[in-house]
C-alpha cells in the first residue's frame, strides 16, 4: 500500500529530485475545484502503481511553496508534472479520468 | 453502503445537479434506482460564486453540490463513479456499460450528462497551461498584476472577467456580439470595472508565443492593432452537450445538439428520459435549479411509466 505524501519546499529535493522511482508532483489549491476532484484519483492511482511511481500533492496556497511553482512554470492547475532523475519527462494539464490517466503514466514511464 | 446489483428499474446517468435531485425524488417514489457519474457536480461544481440558488445567498459550486448529495445520499442514493461508454437497448430492456467495462440492466433512463466547455478551435492546445485556461477561479492567481483576456458575453465571462480584474493588472474581455448577456447585476459591474476594457465585435482568430502565450490575434483591429500582448487568456465562450450517448440512442436533438424533451422530459425514444443541461427545456435557460426541476419532472413521469409496465408484465 503506497499512500500519496505530502510535498513541501524542505522534501522537494530528497522526495522528487534524488527520488530512486518516478515522481508524479501534483501541484494544487483548494480554490481550484478540478483539483479538488483530482486529489481522491491520485490516492487511488497511488496504490494502483505502488512501487512504479510515487504520487506526491504540492499544495501552492502555502507561499512557502509559489516559488516552485514559477520555478516550474505552472500556470494552470490541476498540474502534473512527471519527474525521473531530477527531470520532467512529461506533463498533465487538467482534470483527467483515472483510467485514461493511469494508460498515460504507464506510457510516459515505459 | 448497500451492494451494488447489475440491475435496476431506472439508471441516472449523470451526478450533476439534475442527477442528484432526480436520485432524491426516486427515492422517496421508492424507484430502485442507480446513479452513475463521472465526476460528482458535472459543471456546477466548478462555479465559485453562486447568488441565486434559493436558501443559499452565496455559495461555492462545491459546497452547494455538497448539500444536494448529502440529502440524496440521506435518502438512500447508490451511485457509481464512471463513466457510461455504451447504451444499447436488448429486449424492451437497456444495457448500460461502464468505462470499465462493468454492465448494467434497466428499464428506464434518465439521461443528465450536462454539458462542457466549449472550445476556440484555433491553436488553444498548444498554449494550455501555458497562459490558456478554461478556469478563472482556479488559476487567477498565477496573473498578479499582468495582462489577461477573457473571451466570451455571458454570465462565466463577465464573472471571470471580474475575478480576474481583482488580480490582473488589466483584462480584456473580447465578445464577438455587440452587447453583454446574462444577469444584469454583473453586466453592470463589467461596465463599471476601471480594469476591465470591453471589446465588442471581435474574434480571436489566432494565438502567439514562443514557449508560452504572449499575445492574441484579432479578426479586427482594436485601436489600430489586430495584436493584443496579454500573459493568459480565459476562455468562457458557453458550452456543448455532450454528444456520444445522444447518437448512440439516436435521440431527437434540436440545432445545437441539445436534446429535444417534451414537457415531462420525455425524449424522442420510449424509456429514455433527460433532464439538465443536455435538455433544450426550461427555454435553454440551463441553470442548477432549471437542472433540479427538470430531475424531479422526469422522475414523476417515470414513476408512471414504470407502475404501468410492471402492471402489464404481471
Amino acid at each position: 500500500m503506497s499512500k500519496t505524501i505530502e510535498i513541501t519546499s524542505e522534501n522537494f529535493e530528497k522526495e522528487v529530485l534524488q527520488s530512486s522511482i518516478p515522481v508524479l508532483i501534483d501541484f494544487w489549491a483548494s480554490w481550484c475545484q478540478p483539483c479538488l476532484m483530482m486529489l481522491p484519483i491520485l490516492d487511488d492511482l497511488s496504490e494502483e502503481l505502488n512501487g512504479k511511481l510515487k504520487i506526491g500533492k504540492l499544495n501552492i496556497e502555502n507561499p512557502n511553496h509559489q516559488f516552485l511553482a514559477s520555478k516550474y512554470q505552472v500556470q494552470s492547475i490541476p498540474n502534473m508534472k512527471l519527474f525521473k532523475d531530477g527531470k520532467i519527462i512529461k506533463e498533465f494539464v487538467g482534470l483527467r479520468k483515472k483510467e485514461t490517466f493511469k494508460i498515460e503514466l504507464e506510457e510516459a514511464l515505459k | 453502503m448497500t451492494e451494488i446489483k447489475n440491475k435496476y428499474s431506472l439508471i441516472i446517468v449523470g451526478a450533476g445537479p439534475a442527477g442528484l435531485t432526480a436520485s432524491m425524488y426516486a427515492s422517496r417514489y421508492k424507484i430502485d434506482h442507480l446513479v452513475i457519474g463521472q465526476a460528482v457536480g458535472g459543471l456546477a461544481f466548478e462555479a465559485h460564486k453562486i447568488c441565486n440558488f434559493p436558501t443559499e445567498e452565496e455559495i461555492s459550486g462545491v459546497q452547494l453540490i455538497g448539500k444536494i448529495r448529502k440529502h440524496a445520499e440521506s435518502l438512500g442514493m447508490k451511485m457509481v463513479n464512471t463513466e457510461v461508454t455504451k447504451i444499447e437497448e436488448k429486449n424492451n430492456q437497456f444495457e448500460i456499460t461502464t468505462e470499465n467495462n462493468k454492465s448494467f440492466l434497466t428499464q428506464a433512463i434518465l439521461l443528465a450528462t450536462g454539458t462542457k466547455r466549449r472550445k476556440l478551435n484555433i491553436n488553444e492546445d498548444k498554449f494550455i497551461g501555458k497562459g490558456v485556461s478554461y478556469c478563472a477561479t482556479c488559476d487567477a492567481m498565477f496573473y498578479q498584476n499582468k495582462t489577461v483576456a477573457v473571451i466570451g458575453g455571458g454570465d462565466s465571462a463577465n464573472t471571470s472577467s471580474l475575478y480576474l480584474a481583482k488580480i490582473a493588472k488589466q483584462v480584456y474581455q473580447i465578445y464577438r456580439g455587440n452587447k453583454l448577456h446574462g444577469e444584469t447585476i454583473w453586466i453592470d459591474k463589467v461596465i463599471h470595472n476601471k480594469k476591465i476594457k470591453l471589446i465588442y465585435n471581435t474574434e480571436v482568430a489566432n494565438l502567439e508565443g514562443k514557449e508560452k502565450l504572449e499575445r492574441i490575434v484579432l479578426n479586427v483591429p482594436y485601436q489600430q492593432a489586430r495584436e493584443i500582448n496579454v500573459d493568459g487568456l480565459f476562455i468562457e465562450i458557453g458550452t456543448m452537450p455532450r454528444k456520444q450517448l445522444i447518437k448512440q440512442l439516436l435521440l431527437k436533438t434540436d440545432q445545437d445538439g441539445f436534446i429535444k424533451v417534451s414537457a415531462d422530459q420525455k425524449t424522442s425514444r420510449v424509456g429514455v428520459w433527460a433532464a439538465g443541461d443536455i435538455t433544450s427545456a426550461s427555454n435553454n435557460f440551463r441553470q442548477i435549479i432549471t437542472a433540479c426541476s427538470e430531475g424531479s419532472i422526469a422522475i414523476e413521469n417515470i414513476f408512471e411509466f414504470l407502475q404501468k409496465t410492471n402492471k402489464s408484465n404481471l
